[in-house]
């Protein structure tokens, strides 16, 4: 359906990414204002990127925030992905109808009630809060957001491969590793990323099970953001709005790269 | 079963059984307990020191109390309520400017499609906190809208918007839409073309064409669009607390004050299963439909 874009789409796509980017926009430009007015434009200046980066607090809390969220990523990526493996190949166990409510369950928690029954659980077992507590946290409800990536991949896979590589003498783990896991693998790098942006992301589950000690960056950019608007938040918001651009951006162009070379073999295969 | 089925079995399983079950259960059980100015502040413990005796006694002091108290202070329904009020309002609001944005993505050339989904994906890659706070210097009462505004001359006096419900439907609007935009999208993107080019043949205006065929076919994408939109939002904390005002109730604000300014562990696990059980309907008919979904596209 290859028709040219009326006026009305053209308007209504305008206005919709308009409305989406605008005001990401109007804080990037305003990162960049010399007054500490956020309304006031007083010439360019970078002296919020130079504050921010003397921030010890705000340091500290990036760096604890990018420890957790690559333990934590890390650590639902291994999970969530057995976790889809049980759900789309381990065929019946008992208590199965339990274990796919847990997996889809999360998704829709709201995360206040997620925090709050953790930190619960945290304090009925006497566990010290800190960063150990917030990637246990963000572990068990991104793990969910991977296995449900990763199972919609292991369902759309041609299962035949697996048997024919157990026909050939593979043992199931040899047939694991040698033709699910490279074909996964795409869908489980995907899972990671999803789950490395959801636990940077989190402010509410961090906030519950979060010890003194160990303040992350959304927790940080909360509490200074209930006074109002500040210039170094929108320093640092520039920052993380362009590193996530840079990834999302770079990772669709692999990707259209990647279909078009799959395009091409598919091709080749046609006429072979 | 081999060992290593066993393993790849329990490994994610007992995962989260400990850490998604066992808390929910805690959470059920705080919120029967009493509150107490203790550490832990509620009683009564369980001490399994004491046997059966003491387990009976645990269980003989759990009650309602918590859950009769939130019916009797306004306070609790009336967040509630309010809740799956803004959730309802907000959720349509989003389908309105969702469904046109998509209805254009999936009438566009093939080649800007990849493009387009990447500008509605790429907001929802980035931190949902920094897209709220974006608002608060645009909505503020000396901010970037009431400046326009002033200018131009449509308004001689700046808008209250800040700490108004209205700048908390803006806000979920405005950080939901890409949930709205990807389901309705996906579903249209599937219609046959043909389809329309039959409905015109045969005597439709576009109009009519739309409303008898376009429209019904992505209703699909409509319902899971609203319930990934309406789910979340009801127990929605960040938006209403940096955008909202006192006045705006929010039960998932409700909670988090509950917990941490009253620090009443019994009352806001009570909140916490209250607001679970609202959600189990609509995340019931939400399961339904994908299930359908799925069931129609095999």
């Amino acid at each position: 359906m290859n028709r040219r874009l009326s006026w009305f789409n053209v308007t209504t796509l305008s206005l919709g990414f308009a409305f989406l980017y605008l005001p990401m926009l109007i804080l990037i430009i305003y990162s960049f204002n010399a007054s500490k007015l956020v309304t006031v434009w007083a010439g360019f200046s970078t002296q919020w990127y130079v504050s921010l980066m003397g921030n010890q607090q705000f340091l500290d809390a990036a760096w604890v925030t990018l420890r957790v969220a690559f333990f934590s990523s890390t650590l639902a990526t291994v999970l969530g992905t057995m976790a889809a493996y049980v759900l789309v190949r381990a065929g019946r166990f008992p208590g199965r109808t339990l274990f796919s409510g847990m997996i889809y369950a999360p998704l829709v928690m709201p995360d206040v009630i997620t925090g709050l029954s953790l930190l619960l659980l945290f304090i009925a077992i006497n566990l010290d809060r800190g960063i150990f507590t917030i990637v246990l946290a963000h572990t068990t409800f991104s793990m969910c957001y991977v296995s449900v990536v990763v199972s919609s991949r292991l369902m759309t896979f041609d299962r035949s491969l697996e048997e024919a590589a157990l026909d050939l003498g593979c043992t199931p783990f040899d047939a694991f590793r040698s033709v699910t896991l490279p074909i996964i693998t795409p869908a489980v790098i995907s899972g990671w990323l999803l789950a490395f942006t959801l636990s940077l992301d989190d402010l509410v589950i961090a906030s519950f099970t979060a010890g003194p000690s160990s303040t992350t960056l959304p927790i940080r950019i909360f509490s200074s953001v209930r006074l109002g608007v500040s210039p170094e938040i929108n320093a640092l918001s520039t920052i993380m709005i362009s590193i996530v651009a840079v990834g999302v951006v770079s990772a669709s162009l692999v990707s259209k790269r990647a279909i078009i070379r799959q395009r091409q073999e598919e091709l080749a295969g046609v006429r072979a | 079963m081999n060992l290593r089925r066993l393993l790849l079995i329990a490994i994610p399983y007992l995962w989260l059984l400990g850490l998604f079950l066992v808390p929910f259960l805690i959470v059920l059980k705080i919120s029967l307990s009493d509150t107490a100015v203790a550490i832990p502040p509620y009683t009564p413990t369980l001490d399994l020191s004491g046997g059966w005796a003491s387990i009976k006694e645990f269980f003989g002091q759990l009650d309602f109390e918590n859950f009769i108290w939130l019916t009797q202070d306004e306070l609790y329904w009336r967040s509630y309520l309010s809740s799956l009020q803004i959730a309802a309002v907000s959720t349509f609001i989003t389908l309105l400017v969702g469904y046109p944005v998509a209805y254009g993505m999936a009438q566009s050339p093939d080649e800007w499609r990849p493009t387009l989904m990447m500008l509605v994906i790429l907001p929802f890659w980035t931190s949902f906190l920094i897209r709220v706070y974006a608002w608060i210097g645009i909505l503020a009462n000396e901010g970037f809208l009431n400046q326009f505004l002033l200018w131009t001359g449509i308004i001689d006096m700046p808008l209250q918007i800040m700490n108004t419900t209205t700048a908390v439907y803006i806000g979920i609007v405005y950080t939901y839409l890409p949930f709205m935009i990807l389901p309705i999208y996906a579903t249209l993107e599937k219609m046959d073309g043909a389809l329309i080019e039959a409905a015109e043949d045969l005597g439709c205006s576009r109009l009519s064409a739309f409303w008898l065929v376009t429209l019904p076919l992505s209703r699909p994408g409509i319902i899971a669009g609203c319930f990934l939109v309406f789910i979340p939002v009801i127990g929605e904390f960040v938006i209403p607390s940096l955008l909202g005002g006192s006045r705006t109730l929010m039960i998932g604000k409700v909670l988090w004050e509950e917990f941490f300014s009253n620090r009443d562990w019994p009352v806001a696990s009570a909140v916490a299963v209250v607001l679970l059980i609202l959600l189990i309907v609509p995340i019931v008919l939400f399961q339904r439909n994908q299930q359908r979904q799925q069931e129609a596209s095999q």
